[in-house]
């Protein structure tokens, strides 16, 4: 790790001035120091956010809002979450490992990077973390890389489980920045790779996470998280599916479709949702929606097999929460 | 031209002064400001119990409690952990009496070279206090942050499990 300066400011303002070039703000840690420590992330500067006053969970007219640094362990246990929110509550348990839960914080987990294996060597080529050098992956090892809004420039997955479920609930991110603060819908948050796969979103520089909002939804308590992966626990999704289903007598008024492990941000299955809207939720309708989930799919040499994970992950989602 | 704001790398000398709360006592020490909680307790105060595995935050050899909370010390800077209650495996028995967990591993052959052990106990304390080890599965879930390469894992179950019911029991008759 190189070495750095340190600074913990205690107001938001406080963090926007000790910004500045080559600084990074540092939350739960879990990503950030992990990369320092492989050489991968080079910060002149630490801004520790951690003693802002960001914290609590409150419920009022526009919504569910989550202050940036809560903790996912706590989120998954807050009453405010796991009623009506399933498919959030889901994701925050499948994400990592209780300890890690008990650091990361959702506005770090919203900003986690890849975990691209040729993103976190510093001999390989990569775009990403050395615009310019190349993409390691495309001919190498993929299994698990995307299928999805990737690009010739880099083809890495985003690795966080919350959101894709807060993209399948339309969330938006309230971001603080030297201009003041705007609120971002999360599904405009994540930019794709194009020829720049090392800006990732529309994070402005300096510009800090505050608060995330989950706005009343219809049919956000009918909803699921599932998770693909190797093991049982503790591993990152090859492929996963936040899916909310509005249901107004036995017909489907509108319905979420998020995918996660298969783009470089969560991606919105569009086809997969329209196929579905104002049908009745039969398994039928269900698995024929599902099988547009992959719709524009490109696999790589090492991941065809996702293409048809994403299918059947979508519809084992919808007939768990009742499409039979 | 350069931007005279923007912060250069440092040079030279990165050693700062820590105040650290480590098991109920006040300890003090200079350390690069580099230096990782899990590095400041082994290296700095000599409490080598949390074990440095991975060092990236995968293994969980390095679990210890922050305000009460299990976390890993490998990925925690130490500047960050001052002001806060850190508790190591030195910390969890009273006296000579171990701790109902610190027994049920031994009790249960909850290890095997015992290297992973340290953060097993921290992680299953917060684990039994928490309430997710009401089944086998709950506990594989719960503990599934702390690998075991020996492959202890049905000691470590039963150990867990056991300490989990005697809590039970106290509670239900405290």
């Amino acid at each position: 790790m190189r070495p750095f300066d340190y600074a913990a400011p205690r107001t938001v303002e406080e963090a926007l001035a000790q910004h500045a070039d080559g600084a990074a703000y540092l939350a739960g840690g879990t990503s950030l120091v992990d990369l320092m420590k492989l050489d991968v992330a080079r910060p002149h500067r630490v801004v520790d956010v951690n003693s802002l006053p960001l914290h609590g969970v409150t419920t009022d007219e526009r919504g569910l809002h989550l202050s940036a640094l809560e903790r996912l362990g706590d989120l998954a246990r807050h009453p405010a979450v796991a009623d009506g929110h399933p498919v959030l509550r889901q994701a925050l348990l499948a994400s990592a490992s209780p300890q890690l839960r008990n650091m990361a914080t959702i506005g770090g987990n919203l900003l986690q990077r890849t975990r691209c294996g040729y993103f976190r060597d510093t001999a390989a080529a990569c775009n990403k973390r050395e615009p310019g050098s190349g993409c390691a992956a495309r001919t190498g090892d993929n299994r698990g890389h995307a299928v999805l809004g990737a690009g010739p420039s880099c083809v890495a997955t985003h690795p966080s489980d919350p959101a894709v479920a807060l993209s399948a609930l339309d969330a938006l991110l309230e971001l603080h920045g030297a201009d003041g603060v705007r609120e971002v819908p999360l599904n405009s948050f994540y930019r794709l790779p194009g020829e720049t796969p090392q800006t990732e979103t529309v994070l402005r520089p300096g510009e800090l996470i505050t608060r995330v909002t989950v706005p009343p939804l219809p049919g956000a308590d009918r909803s699921v998280y599932v998770k693909v992966r190797d093991r049982r626990s503790y591993e990152f999704a090859l492929v996963s599916a936040a899916v909310a289903v509005d249901l107004h007598d036995g017909e489907v008024r509108g319905v979420r479709i998020a995918l996660g492990g298969v783009a470089p941000r969560p991606w919105r299955a569009h086809a997969a949702e329209q196929a579905l809207t104002g049908r009745e939720f039969t398994r039928a309708n269900a698995l024929e929606a599902a099988a547009a989930a992959a719709d524009g799919a490109e696999p790589l040499s090492g991941n065809a097999f996702k293409i048809e994970l994403v299918r059947r992950t979508v519809g084992h989602a919808l007939t768990r929460l009742g499409g039979r | 031209m350069t931007d005279s704001t923007a912060p250069r790398p440092p040079t030279g000398d990165h050693q700062v002064p820590l105040e650290l709360q480590v098991n109920g006592r006040t300890a003090r020490l200079s350390a690069d400001i580099r230096t990782t909680l899990l590095d400041a307790l082994r290296d700095g105060l000599g409490l080598t119990g949390s074990k440095k595995g991975c060092d990236r935050g995968q293994c969980g050899a390095c679990t210890v409690h922050v305000d009460g909370r299990r976390v890993l010390s490998c990925l925690t800077l130490a500047v960050g952990a001052q002001g806060k209650q850190v508790t190591t495996i030195e910390g969890v028995a009273e006296g000579d009496r171990l701790s109902p967990v610190q027994q049920a591993f031994l009790d249960h052959d909850g290890f095997q070279c015992g290297f992973c052990t340290p953060g097993q106990i921290m992680s299953a304390i917060c684990a039994i206090r928490d309430g997710d080890t009401g089944s086998d599965a709950a506990v594989r879930e719960a503990m599934s942050g702390n690998i075991c390469r020996c492959g202890a894992y049905e000691g470590i179950l039963r150990a867990v499990r056991s300490a989990a019911e005697r809590t039970a029991r106290q509670e239900g008759t405290g």
